[in-house]
């Protein structure tokens, strides 16, 4: 069983407690608890099962404008004695920094909504099989299917986060999570795919024999692959990696990005860095919102930002310490966004294959290929060559490259947006772009 | 504070009382352990002209496996208790239900050490180490007037491990680890790059850091920022690559290192499995993973499941010999554990990994390479890469690279990423170089969600075919 709040809540304040005690003039904390459960199937057979009990907690001291901090797994009061104490001693020695402090008491969050995102059900191993049992047979019904691997997990998690201006919150989550990754063969090739569901409600959960289908059909449509030449086209990104552009757009808009410099977004607010009509919100409170919250690590309030309105930038995602270098109040973005997506365009995903004669659609990336500083893109990809709005053959082995500023402003979404990650996008077309291949 | 491997002197249970729990959850399995860690890790962190982050990290827990055939059941905890260590048990046997094998008590031994018993963040005071950083600040700011951003840090570690098998018998290994980064960002006509180098290993900061040494990590990632700030467009498709000695090696990582460790092949979704003792890269072509280099990053006296470490022979003259193994892939195939067996920390199950993957020394020079190509590119550093060991295809991002045109070398280009097929780029490598150098101890490997520190080495080499993603047509 997860710890209960009052255990983490009296860890807590022993802590802020020891750290006033040794000299600390502020300080926070953050006590979490975690335990998980996954079962794993290869080849409809039970493979590996883990259970995981996790405990941490991290502490941050102030002496005026100095700051240090320590995390440790081990809660036990002898040793976070000694870690407490070297975690001021640290911080007596730690040069000033003058825009070192806890958030401003006025933006704490002063009540905590239930955002609903905790699932008490208890999923036993036994169910999990049954589930997993369901998935392999959907995913491995077709012979062309040589290896099937897929997995179960069950997340509980409990945390409370404590100041010492009087803070003191937390609550319970859950996830239930499934996965599916399928390996197929013809005589030419070998491919892999996946697919993927996780909710906070187990009844949420995707249909297991749906999953594994989905799975494997998405695999065996890549078999037999072929290699393009190097061309300008325009490129169709699936939802899964669509939502990955946008993750790389929040964190050029971090605070932090932007206060060393190191941003290609940098002084870009009230400007228009996308097309017309898009809009990205970071919608913290929706109900079982898989980055739902209420605040941020700092206890700041997380309220809806509208950071892209008709393709102009409105906000930065601030932090305390980069918003009060930037002369800016902290939005509660400390650790990032919470459910970031696109708003729908306003075509569907059949017209949007159907816009151009010719466009590659692609399923999967890979590769370290974003820079934001420079704004420079540049991956490896897999996916399908589209003609007159029909999937015509696999495609990999090719990279597709461009930049962000470029790519920004000719974005074109479908109305196919749903929420099935913490991060989410439409169907997106960009126009612009360079794949080489041949 | 608890003491280097004695993970019950503040436990609620004795040493012997765990060895009983151990041997008696173990009894009817073909493997398994319980594997005790304690870490202790510091990170400083000088950015924007300040020390931005002094932390300090102290983690312990143990994970308890259990094997019956090819089932693995796992249970971690950060409580070393009585309690806690009943409820793993409980919890594997509930998993296994009927087990009926036989354990394996067989483990190789040696008395051999890669590295020294140190702990190298109480080696240098926190004084001495905020000095250099504010000292690498100052010297790279005052070199070049558009710098515009400089960070600097030091990760230093220390790992203590225990592997308690049944019976008793039990195996410690006690790993420092350090390393030192510094990253740079120019503005130059508004157009910003930025460099990035560092260094590291399994001893001493002072080791990297003595007489000033310091200052060539700052001059190489200022170098690297500075060639990028006059780089232009790479270009795009398929040419003749030159890969420079060291850390390019992360291509025969990403190329064939994955798709040789045992798991992907007793599972047969690797692009190599039914390739053993084929031919799979040209001639002259020689690869090796080794644990046993003194003070490497990837360097292991024993792995995590007790094995000491080996210098394992995977392609020799071209031929693939061996895979990598740890001792659950080992039994399965019928081989020998290679001592490859590794995990991020007890959070997480042994799979078998790389450790300082090598490409040796051939007999050419680059110069000779550089001549042979008409149009290509020489590249020099890399970011990281990434490879689907299914259907092999690999990347790697360019972070330092020039354009090569009628043998001689020309202007910088973008960064860009290469990519190419695992099982066919070995064999259109055309030379070989005679100038095998390792990395300078930064790379850090992913898979399945576990980070472990490993080394790479070549030489120069020449590759007929890649794909370069660039965005000139």
């Amino acid at each position: 069983m997860v710890k209960d709040q009052e255990f983490l809540e009296k860890k807590a304040s022993y802590c802020l407690g020891l750290a006033k005690k040794l000299g600390a003039t502020e300080s926070s904390v953050i006590v979490n608890n975690s335990v998980s459960e996954t079962v794993n199937f290869r080849n409809k057979k039970l493979d590996e099962s883990n259970r995981s009990d996790d405990l941490g907690i991290s502490i941050t001291t102030y002496i005026g404008k100095k700051k240090s901090s320590i995390s440790s797994s081990n809660l036990l009061d002898d040793n976070l004695n000694i870690l407490i104490e070297k975690c001021v001693e640290t911080t007596k020695n730690t040069p000033e920094d003058e825009f070192n402090s806890l958030p401003d008491k006025d933006l704490l969050a002063k009540e905590v909504k239930d955002l609903n995102l905790y699932d008490d059900t208890h999923i036993e191993n036994d169910q999990k099989i049954d589930y997993l049992k369901k998935l392999e047979f959907a995913a491995s019904s077709d012979k062309k299917i040589v290896n099937t691997e897929s997995s179960f997990t069950q997340n509980k998690s409990n945390f409370i986060l404590a100041n010492t201006e009087g803070f003191c919150a937390g609550y319970k989550t859950s996830s239930f999570t499934a996965s599916s990754v399928t390996v197929a063969k013809d005589e030419k090739s070998m491919e892999r795919d996946y697919d993927y569901s996780s909710k906070c409600f187990f009844k949420d959960l995707d249909d297991a024999g749906e999953l594994g289908k989905q799975a494997a059909d998405q695999t065996i449509r890549k078999l037999s692959p072929k290699k393009i030449g190097s061309e300008k086209i325009a490129i169709i990104f699936d939802k899964r990696i669509a939502k990955g552009i946008l993750s790389t757009f929040a964190s050029a808009i971090s605070s932090s990005a932007i206060s060393r410099g190191t941003s290609f977004l940098k002084d870009k607010v009230n400007q228009k860095i996308f097309s017309d009509s898009i809009n990205v919100l970071d919608k913290p409170d929706i109900l079982k919102g898989l980055g739902s919250r209420n605040f941020d690590r700092e206890g700041v309030k997380t309220d809806t930002l509208k950071l892209i309105e008709q393709g102009i930038l409105k906000h930065y995602l601030i932090d305390t310490y980069n918003g009060k270098k930037l002369n800016l109040k902290s939005n509660g973005r400390y650790g990032g966004t919470s459910n970031l997506y696109f708003e729908n365009g306003n075509i569907s995903f059949k017209d949007l294959l159907n816009s151009k004669s010719k466009s590659l659609y692609i399923t999967e990336t890979i590769g370290h290929g974003s820079n934001i500083v420079t704004g420079d893109y540049s991956v490896g990809a897999t996916g399908f060559l589209v003609e007159n709005g029909e999937f015509k053959y696999p495609i990999n082995e090719i990279t597709i490259a461009g930049n962000f500023k470029d790519m920004f402003q000719h974005i074109t979404l479908a109305n196919d947006l749903e929420f099935k990650y913490a991060t989410n996008s439409p169907t997106m077309m960009i126009e612009g772009m360079v794949v080489a291949g041949k | 504070m608890l003491s280097m491997n004695n993970f019950f002197e503040k436990s609620d249970i004795s040493r012997s009382e765990a060895e009983n729990i151990v041997s008696d959850t173990l009894s009817k399995c073909d493997d398994g352990e319980l594997y005790l860690e304690n870490t202790k890790s510091e990170t400083l962190l000088l950015d924007d002209n300040k020390i931005k982050n002094s932390s300090y990290n102290s983690d312990l827990g143990f994970g308890f496996r259990a094997i019956s055939d090819e089932i693995v059941a796992y249970s971690h905890s950060n409580e070393i208790s009585k309690n806690s260590l009943k409820q793993s048990s409980e919890n594997l046997k509930s998993t296994l239900k009927s087990v009926k094998g036989t354990y394996n008590h067989e483990i190789s031994k040696s008395n051999k050490k890669y590295y020294d018993n140190i702990n190298p963040i109480e080696q240098k005071s926190l004084n001495e180490k905020i000095k250099i950083l504010n000292e690498v600040n100052n010297y790279l700011r005052s070199k070049d007037n558009n710098i515009k951003q400089v960070t600097a840090n030091f990760l230093g570690e220390q790992k203590s491990v225990e592997i308690i098998r049944s019976g008793g018998e039990s195996l410690t290994d006690v790993r420092p680890l350090i390393r030192f980064n510094v990253s740079v960002m120019l503005e130059k006509n508004g157009r910003k790059e930025s460099g990035v180098y560092g260094v590291g290993g399994r001893q001493s900061y002072d080791f990297y850091l003595k007489d000033e040494n310091w200052k060539s990590v700052c001059d190489e990632a200022l170098r690297i920022a500075s060639v990028n700030l006059e780089s232009k467009p790479a270009p795009a498709g398929e040419m003749k690559v030159v890969l420079g000695p060291g850390w390019p090696a992360i291509l025969i990582h990403e190329a064939v290192g994955h798709g040789l460790e045992g798991d992907f092949n007793r599972k047969k979704t690797s692009a190599f499995h039914n390739l053993m003792g084929q031919k799979v890269a040209s001639e002259g072509v020689t690869i090796v993973d080794d644990g046993t280099i003194d003070n490497r990053r990837g360097s292991l006296t024993i792995d995590d499941e007790g094995t000491p470490t080996e210098k394992t022979v995977l392609i020799e003259n071209g031929i693939l010999k061996n895979f990598m193994q740890d001792r659950l892939n080992a039994r399965l195939m019928k081989t020998r554990s290679t001592g490859s067996g590794r995990r991020e920390n007890y959070r997480h199950i042994v799979l078998p990994r790389m450790r300082n993957t090598m490409m040796l020394s051939g007999n050419q020079t680059q110069d000779e390479m550089i001549k042979a190509v008409d149009k290509g590119i020489f590249a020099v550093s890399f970011g990281g890469g990434q490879v689907d060991i299914t259907s092999g295809k690999f990347v790697f991002n360019c972070t330092e690279a020039y354009e090569i045109v009628n043998g001689k070398i020309g202007s910088p280009i973008k960064g860009a990423t290469l990519i190419g097929d695992g099982p066919s780029s070995l064999k259109e490598v055309s030379m070989v170089g005679n100038d095998m150098m390792m990395d300078p101890g930064i790379g850090t490997c992913g898979k399945a969600g576990q980070g472990v520190p490993v080394g790479v080495a070549q030489p120069s080499i020449l590759i007929n075919k890649m794909t370069v993603g660039g965005t000139k047509l």
